[in-house]
């Protein structure tokens, strides 16, 4: 659970940012599953193709997704490092927490009646 | 390990931790309840907590501070919103200025707690729901890093306890 590449705060900010966001979520699930085009993806929302563009124009400034062009389709794929970097940050919430009660078994481990002699 | 279940929802900045400890819960209780046990578990590790003031009632307030490994020292606030000993509480904490007012820009961190009786002890749900996740983002920029580290040495030392003793 160690965070051994250190995002910068901008780049945390891009990241919490475009995570928070369900469509982009769903656009993330997918693109990891396998690479696909932006008018592939398109088809499967409710929202204009430009509107999904931008959504993935988010992705990418967080660097979660990748573009590439292939004959006339920009094609979208994951960036696992940036997705694994995403998932730590909220990784130390937890270690944070698994730590405190711990400390609450050890303490009511201790025998009261001993502490307060 | 006494944790049996995290969970982390990122759509509602949400984390959810289940823990069963072998205790009565008014025993459990007590380690929120009494300012001089709570303040031996709420720090993260190498941020030991002092509470200065302590009243878990409904309308009551909490303020703490914490110091870290450099000697930086960062308070904290609680409002209490409900209370029903020993099975439940609600509260939210901020972060505040040494007189123990709230840093609002930051916002209030939601905190629920839910005691039950089991066969072995008890089990305790903690929730805590943040604002947004910038604040969620922010906390964690609140020089946590090196508690983080200390936490999982902690955790190690434990678990090799365990093995021990088991």
């Amino acid at each position: 659970m160690v965070v051994d590449v250190e995002p910068s705060q901008a780049e945390i900010d891009r990241i919490f940012h475009a995570l928070a966001d369900a469509t982009r979520r769903d656009i993330l699930a997918r693109v990891i599953e396998r690479e696909q085009s932006v008018s592939a993806l398109a088809r499967s929302y409710a929202m204009s193709l430009p509107a999904v563009q931008k959504h993935v124009g988010v992705l990418e400034a967080a660097g979660l997704v990748g573009k590439r062009r292939s004959g006339r389709e920009q094609r979208v794929h994951a960036e696992p490092e940036r997705i694994r970097i995403a998932r730590e940050l909220l990784d130390r919430f937890e270690v944070l927490w698994r730590a405190r009660i711990a400390t609450m078994a050890r303490l009511l481990a201790e025998d009261p009646t001993a502490r307060r002699e | 390990m006494p944790v049996l279940d995290v969970e982390k929802d990122l759509d509602r900045t949400t984390m959810t931790v289940v823990a069963e400890f072998a205790a009565p819960v008014e025993r459990v209780w007590a380690l929120y309840a009494d300012p001089r046990q709570l303040e031996r578990h709420w720090g993260p590790p190498g941020w030991p907590a002092t509470f200065l003031e302590h009243d878990l009632v409904p309308g009551g307030a909490s303020h703490y501070v914490m110091s870290g490994p450099d000697g930086e020292r960062s308070h904290g606030v609680w409002r209490v919103l409900a209370v029903d000993e020993p099975r439940s509480f609600v509260l939210e904490d901020a972060f505040a200025d040494e007189r123990g007012v709230a840093d609002e820009q930051m916002g209030w961190t939601r905190m629920a707690a839910t005691f039950t009786a089991t066969a072995d002890g008890t089990r305790l749900v903690f929730v805590t729901t943040f604002r947004s996740v910038e604040q969620l983002q922010q906390m964690l920029d609140m020089g946590m890093e090196e508690g983080v580290k200390l936490a999982m040495a902690q955790i190690d030392g434990l678990l090799a306890e365990d093995g021990a003793a088991v």
